[in-house]
C-alpha cells in the first residue's frame, strides 16, 4: 500500500470510529455522507480503488460507506 | 488633535473622547441632582464628577480617570455641597437625589490653585522640551485652575526637598533624583516627572490585572516602582501592556516613539492585526507616521485595554525586511528577479493557466489568509471558485479551529462563539481549556481575570500550569493537569459527574434539545468507564478534583467555557468540541449574557476567514457547496459555473502535489512551511509545484518554494474589516499608502483579471456590499452602517437589525440542540520506549504565531529564542541542566533548541513554542489529524529529548537552504 493510500485508508477509518460510536442504524449513512461532504473527489477515486483492489486495513463500516456512495443515485 | 476620524457624528457623546473621571454605574434607580444651576439625572452610584462631565462641565482632577475607580488623592477635584461642610472630592462623592453642586466658587479656585502650586513645586518646568509637551494633564490642569505662580522655590544653598534636580544649587547631587528607567524597549519612567498619582498602578492592577507596579514608600519618599526594588521595569513583572503609560498624565511614563517623535496630530481608528480579540486602536498620526497606537475606549472587544502586541509592536510595517517590489523566479533553485508588477502578474496568470492547460483545471488552488481583511479573503475565494474554476480553497483555520466549525455546527447549526466578550462580566463560573488567554488573549485575559477578582470561580483544564492557574489576586478552583490528547475522556468524565450525581437542567435540555438524544447521551456518558476513577489513569487528573470542577460547574451559576487550540488541534479535535457544547447544554449555560461556549480564535480574522467561504467545502456563510440554491445566488452574480464537489484542503494539496496531480498554488498571508504540522511533508508538497505565488510582507519560510512573489500591504495601509472571536465585525482603515503601491485585494484583483475576471472594485466597502448580498448572515452589513455603529456581531439581517451579541438566544440555530455521544478514542500518536515524552505547543505573550511581525519589533527583548519546557524529573534523569542544548526527536524529524527546566508541565510532557524558523518546532510534529477536519494534531508528539551540542544537522541545510533561496539579482543597471 502506497504511503497516500495509507493515509487516506487512515483518514476513512478515523471518521468511521467516530460514526460507529453514535446510536442508531445509520453509521454507513453518516460515514458516507461525511465522505462526500468533505473529500474531494480525486480522494474519493483513489478510496474507491483501494476499496476495489481489496480495500486493505479499511474498516468494515467505511466498505459499507463506499458501497452507498458508489450505488448510482436512485 | 482637533481631526479626529470617529464613527457616527463627530462628537456623539456615544464615540465622545471625553474622560469622564470614573467609571460608568448600572442601576436601576436613577438620582436627580444640580450642579452649577443645571439638573442632571444619572444613574445611582455614579460620582459628582461623572455626573458634572455628563453636563458637560469637567472639573479639574488630576488622579481620576474613567478606566479605573476613584482613587481621591490628588484633591484638585474638590467641589461645594450646599449643606455639607468642606471641600468633598468629586471623584469619590456619589450623588444623592436633590443635591446641589458647585464646581467653581472663590473657595474652590483658591484651594485647586494651593493644590497645584505644591504639585508644580516638585515637577520640572521643562515643558517646551518635554515629550508630553501639549498631550499633558498636568500642564492643562494648571492651565485650568489659573496658576500663575510657584511660591515654593528651592532656596539658594540647598535646604529644600525635591524629586526632579538632579543637583542642588551648590552642586551637591540630590539624594532624591532618580535616574530615567529605559530597559523596556517601548517606553520609559522618568521618576523626576512623578506626581504620585497613582494611576499606573492602578493601571496595572485593575485594567490589565498584573500587579506589577507599586508605590514604593511614604509621603514625600512614595515611587512608583515595577517589582521588587532593583528591578527595572524590563526585570518586573511588567508585560508591557502599556496601560500604565495609558494613564499616566505626565511625561513619566511616555511611548519612547513619541519622545523620537513629538506628539501626534490626528488619529484615526483602526483594529489590530495581531489575535482574535480583535482590539479597537486609534493609530495616532503625524502624516503618514505612525507616532503610537492607543486602545479605543469605544471599542467593544478591549474596552480600552491592549496588550504589548498591539499597543507597541507594529514597527515590522516599516521594516528594512519588507518586500516592495514583485519577483519572480524560473524555478526555486534560481536567485529572485525583481520585477514591475505587470510581468509579475502576467507570469503567475500565464503559469497558473498552463498547469490547467496540461494537468486539468483542479491542478491549481490557493490560501485564504486569516491575516487579511474579509473583502480580501472573500475576494481570494470567488477568484478559485469563479476564475481558476475549482473549490481548492482552503484557509489557516485548517490548522486551528476548523473542529470549532464542525463540532458547533453539528451541536448549534452554526460555526461561531455564542458570547460577546461583554459576556464575561456576568460569568460565575468559567472553564478555560486548551487555551492560554494571558499569553494567547491578552486583552480577554486581563478582562477574565477582572470578574475572576471579583469572585468568580475557575476551573483550568491543560496540561501545563498556566499562568492563570495562580497569579497575583487569581487563583484557579480547580486545576486539571491532564496528559496531551486526552480532552475527551476528561470532558466525558465532567458529564458523567453531572449527570449521575443529577446535576442537570433539565428544564433547559427539554425546552431546547432533543431529548431522545439527551437520554441516549445520558445512558452513555452515565457508564462507569466514563467516571473520574475510571479514566484517572488514562489522564493523569485527580478524581476528586474532576469531581468537585464539575459539580462548581454545574452548581455555581452562570457557566462559560472558554477553549483554545488546546482543544481542537488533536486527532479528536471535533468530537472534543462537541463535548463541550454537551457540558453547556447539560448545565443550561447557553443563550444568556455571562455563559455559553467561547472558542478564542487564534488569527485577527479567523472568524471571518471561515465566514468568508475559505473552505473548500462551503460557500460564504457556512452554506455547502453542494447546495444549488446556494450556489445558483454566486453563479449569477458571478456570471461563472461554480463546482458542486468539494476541494482539497491543505493537507489534501500537499499530499495530491507530492503525488502529482496538484501544481500550482497561490497563498495569500499565510507562512504554511513554517506554520502547517510535518514540514518536511510540506516541503515536499511545495518543491513539487510548478508554481507557488507567495503573497506577503516578507520572504517567509513558505516563499523558499515560490516562483511568484506579490508583495503584501499591511492593516495600516487598507480599507476592510476583521471578524474577531465575539463574531464582531470591525472596520479596518488606512492610515497610509500602502508602500508596496497596492493592498491585497488589489493585488488579488490584478492576478483574477489576468486570468479573464474582469473584476472592477474600487473601494473594498463595495465587496462588503457583494458579501451582505449574497450571505444571508451579513445582510444589514455595509460601511455606512459600520461607521455608524463603530462594528456589529453577525448575525445582521432582518430578523437581527443591530447584530447578535448572544446567540441561541431563544432557541437554537438549527432548531434543538443535539446532544452528541463523545467516545474516547486514543489518538495513534503514542509513547513508547524510542519517544518516551509527550510534546504539546503553544504561544507566548511577546511573539505572534510564526513571529514574522513581532521578530521584526523589539517583542524580542521578551523571547529571542524558543525554549523546551520540561519537568526537573525527566531533566535530570537525561542529565540536562538549565540552558542546555537538547535535541528534540520525534518519529517526523528533530531539532535543536536550549532547556528550561520547569514544574509547569508534568512529568512526561514538555512544551515549546513555534515563534522561530531556526527552531522550526514543527519539524517534529506528524501528519496525524483530527478525524472530521484534518486540523493538524499539534498537540500530541511522541517524541525524546537528548543533550546535544547544538543545532541539527537539519536545522543547519534547513538555513542554508533558506539563504540560497532569498537570494535577489542586483537590479539591471
Amino acid at each position: 500500500m502506497s504511503a497516500d493510500v495509507q493515509k487516506l485508508v487512515r483518514m476513512a477509518n478515523q471518521i468511521a470510529t467516530f460514526f460507529a460510536t453514535q446510536p442508531g442504524d445509520t453509521q454507513a449513512a453518516e460515514v458516507a455522507g461525511h465522505l462526500k461532504a468533505f473529500w474531494e473527489p480525486r480522494m474519493l477515486t483513489a478510496l474507491y480503488g483501494h476499496v476495489e483492489a481489496g480495500g486493505e486495513g479499511l474498516s468494515p463500516l467505511v466498505l459499507r460507506a463506499v458501497e452507498r456512495l458508489r450505488q448510482p443515485a436512485a | 488633535m482637533k481631526d479626529f476620524i470617529i464613527p457616527g457624528l463627530d462628537g456623539a457623546p456615544a464615540f465622545s473622547d471625553r474622560d469622564f473621571g470614573t467609571p460608568e454605574r448600572h442601576s436601576h434607580r436613577t438620582v436627580t441632582l444640580t450642579i452649577d444651576g443645571f439638573e442632571v439625572s444619572v444613574p445611582e452610584g455614579t460620582s459628582i464628577m461623572r455626573a458634572s462631565n455628563t453636563l458637560g462641565i469637567a472639573i479639574p482632577k488630576l488622579c481620576a480617570t474613567d478606566n479605573m475607580e476613584a482613587w481621591g488623592s490628588c484633591r484638585l477635584c474638590a467641589v461645594e455641597v450646599e449643606g455639607r461642610r468642606g471641600t468633598p472630592a468629586s471623584c469619590t462623592t456619589p450623588v444623592t437625589p436633590g443635591m446641589v453642586v458647585h464646581t467653581q466658587t472663590a473657595k474652590l479656585e483658591k484651594l485647586r490653585r494651593g493644590v497645584m502650586e505644591l504639585y508644580i513645586s516638585d515637577h520640572p518646568l521643562d515643558c517646551l522640551t518635554c515629550a508630553a509637551n501639549g498631550d499633558c494633564e498636568l500642564q492643562d490642569m494648571a492651565g485650568a485652575v489659573g496658576l500663575r505662580d510657584v511660591r515654593y522655590e528651592a532656596p539658594v544653598g540647598g535646604g529644600m526637598e525635591n524629586h526632579f534636580l538632579r543637583r542642588d544649587a551648590t552642586g551637591a547631587p540630590n539624594p532624591e533624583w532618580l535616574p530615567k528607567d529605559d530597559s523596556n524597549p517601548y517606553f520609559t519612567y522618568d521618576p523626576a516627572k512623578c506626581i504620585v498619582c497613582s494611576r499606573c498602578v492602578r493601571a496595572c492592577e485593575e485594567v490589565q490585572g498584573t500587579f506589577a507596579l507599586t508605590i514604593e514608600g511614604r509621603g514625600f519618599d512614595s515611587r512608583v516602582s515595577a517589582g521588587m526594588s532593583g528591578d527595572t521595569f524590563l526585570s518586573s513583572d511588567c508585560v508591557s501592556c502599556g496601560a500604565c503609560v495609558q494613564a499616566c498624565p505626565t511625561a513619566t511614563l511616555q511611548e519612547k516613539s513619541v519622545i523620537a517623535i513629538g506628539t501626534p496630530d490626528r488619529k484615526v481608528i483602526t483594529t489590530c492585526a495581531y489575535c482574535g480579540v480583535g482590539c479597537s486602536f486609534e493609530a495616532e498620526m503625524r502624516g503618514d507616521t505612525v507616532v503610537r497606537m492607543t486602545p479605543w475606549k469605544h471599542g467593544k472587544a478591549n474596552r480600552g485595554h491592549s496588550c504589548v502586541k498591539g499597543r507597541f509592536a507594529w514597527g515590522y510595517a516599516t521594516h528594512k525586511d519588507r518586500i516592495l517590489e514583485p519577483m519572480i523566479r524560473e524555478s526555486i533553485t534560481d536567485p529572485w528577479e525583481v520585477v514591475s508588477w505587470d510581468e509579475a502578474i502576467t507570469f503567475a496568470a500565464t503559469r497558473m493557466r498552463d498547469i490547467q492547460a496540461r494537468h486539468g483545471v483542479k491542478a491549481i488552488g490557493g490560501i485564504t489568509s486569516s491575516r487579511c481583511t474579509n473583502e480580501e479573503t472573500y475576494l481570494v475565494q470567488k477568484m478559485i471558485r469563479a476564475v481558476f474554476g475549482n473549490n481548492n480553497t482552503d484557509t489557516c483555520a485548517r490548522v486551528c479551529h476548523s473542529p470549532t466549525g464542525y463540532g458547533l455546527g453539528r451541536a448549534f447549526g452554526t460555526s461561531a462563539g455564542t458570547q460577546d466578550f461583554d459576556s464575561v462580566e456576568h460569568t460565575d463560573v468559567v472553564i478555560v481549556i486548551g487555551a492560554n488567554p494571558t499569553d494567547g488573549h491578552p486583552v480577554f485575559a486581563s478582562r477574565l481575570k477582572k470578574r475572576l477578582r471579583e469572585g468568580a470561580k475557575l476551573i483550568v483544564i491543560d496540561p501545563r500550569r498556566t499562568d492563570l492557574v495562580r497569579s497575583p489576586h487569581v487563583e484557579a478552583a480547580h486545576h486539571l493537569p491532564l496528559r496531551p490528547g486526552t480532552n475527551v475522556a476528561v470532558v466525558t468524565a465532567l458529564a458523567h459527574v453531572i449527570v449521575t450525581q443529577g446535576l442537570y437542567d433539565e428544564a433547559f435540555i427539554r425546552e431546547r434539545c432533543d431529548w431522545d438524544e439527551f437520554q441516549h447521551y445520558a445512558e452513555f456518558v452515565a457508564q462507569d468507564r466514563h467516571s473520574p476513577e475510571a479514566i484517572a489513569m488514562l489522564t493523569g487528573v485527580d478524581p476528586n478534583e474532576l469531581r468537585a470542577a464539575a459539580r462548581l460547574f454545574a452548581r455555581g451559576g452562570n457557566g462559560a467555557i472558554y477553549y483554545g487550540l488546546g482543544v481542537t488541534e488533536h486527532s479528536q479535535g471535533s468530537t472534543t468540541v462537541m463535548g463541550i457544547a454537551n457540558l453547556a447544554m447539560l448545565t443550561g449555560n447557553l443563550g444568556r449574557p455571562g455563559v455559553g461556549v467561547n472558542p478564542l480564535r487564534g488569527q485577527n480574522n479567523v472568524q471571518g476567514a471561515c465566514d468568508m467561504g475559505s473552505f473548500p467545502h462551503e460557500l460564504p456563510g457556512y452554506r455547502h457547496v453542494s447546495q444549488d440554491s446556494t450556489r445558483e445566488v454566486f453563479e449569477k452574480l458571478w456570471g461563472a459555473v461554480l463546482d458542486r464537489e468539494p476541494g482539497l484542503r491543505i493537507p489534501n494539496m500537499l499530499d495530491a502535489a507530492v503525488e502529482g496531480t496538484f501544481k500550482g498554488l497561490y497563498v495569500q498571508g499565510e507562512d504554511i512551511l513554517q506554520s502547517d504540522p510535518d514540514t518536511k511533508h510540506v516541503s515536499a508538497g511545495l518543491a513539487a509545484m510548478e508554481c507557488v505565488i507567495v503573497q506577503d510582507l516578507f520572504l517567509n519560510e513558505t516563499a523558499n518554494y515560490a516562483h511568484v512573489f506579490l508583495p503584501g500591504s499591511t492593516f495600516l495601509e487598507k480599507d476592510g474589516t476583521f471578524t474577531n472571536a465575539e463574531r464582531r465585525i470591525n472596520r479596518v482603515r488606512r492610515v497610509m499608502m500602502p508602500k508596496n503601491g497596492y493592498a491585497d485585494w488589489e493585488v488579488t484583483q490584478l492576478l483574477a483579471n489576468a486570468m479573464g475576471a474582469g473584476w472592477t472594485y474600487t473601494h473594498p466597502s463595495q465587496v462588503m456590499d457583494e458579501i451582505a448580498a449574497t450571505t444571508p448572515t451579513f445582510a444589514g452589513v455595509s460601511y455606512e452602517f459600520l461607521e455608524e455603529r463603530g462594528s456589529v456581531q453577525w448575525p445582521c439581517n432582518e430578523l437581527h437589525p443591530e447584530g447578535t451579541p448572544i446567540m441561541h438566544v431563544d432557541g437554537f440555530m438549527r432548531g434543538r440542540g443535539r446532544f452528541i455521544v463523545t467516545e474516547y478514542v486514543a489518538t495513534d500518536e503514542r509513547t513508547g520506549p524510542r519517544f518516551p515524552l509527550l510534546l504539546t505547543t503553544g504561544r507566548i505573550l511577546s511573539q505572534y504565531n510564526v513571529g514574522a511581525q513581532t521578530r521584526r519589533t523589539d517583542n524580542v527583548v521578551w523571547h529571542d529564542q524558543d525554549v523546551l519546557e520540561i519537568h526537573p524529573h525527566d531533566a535530570e534523569v537525561r542529565g540536562v541542566k538549565e540552558g542546555d542544548w537538547v535535541r528534540l526527536a520525534s518519529r517526523a524529524g528533530e531539532t535543536s533548541l536550549r532547556a528550561l527546566i520547569t514544574d509547569r508541565v508534568s512529568p512526561g510532557v514538555v512544551y515549546t513554542t513555534f515563534h522561530h524558523p531556526d527552531t522550526q518546532a514543527n519539524v517534529i510534529t506528524t501528519d496525524f489529524s483530527d478525524w472530521a477536519t484534518n486540523c493538524p494534531e499539534y498537540k500530541v508528539t511522541a517524541v525524546q529529548v537528548a543533550l546535544t551540542n547544538g543545532p541539527s544537522e537539519w536545522q543547519v541545510d534547513y538555513a542554508g537552504q533558506a539563504e540560497q533561496s532569498r537570494r535577489i539579482l542586483p537590479a539591471a543597471e
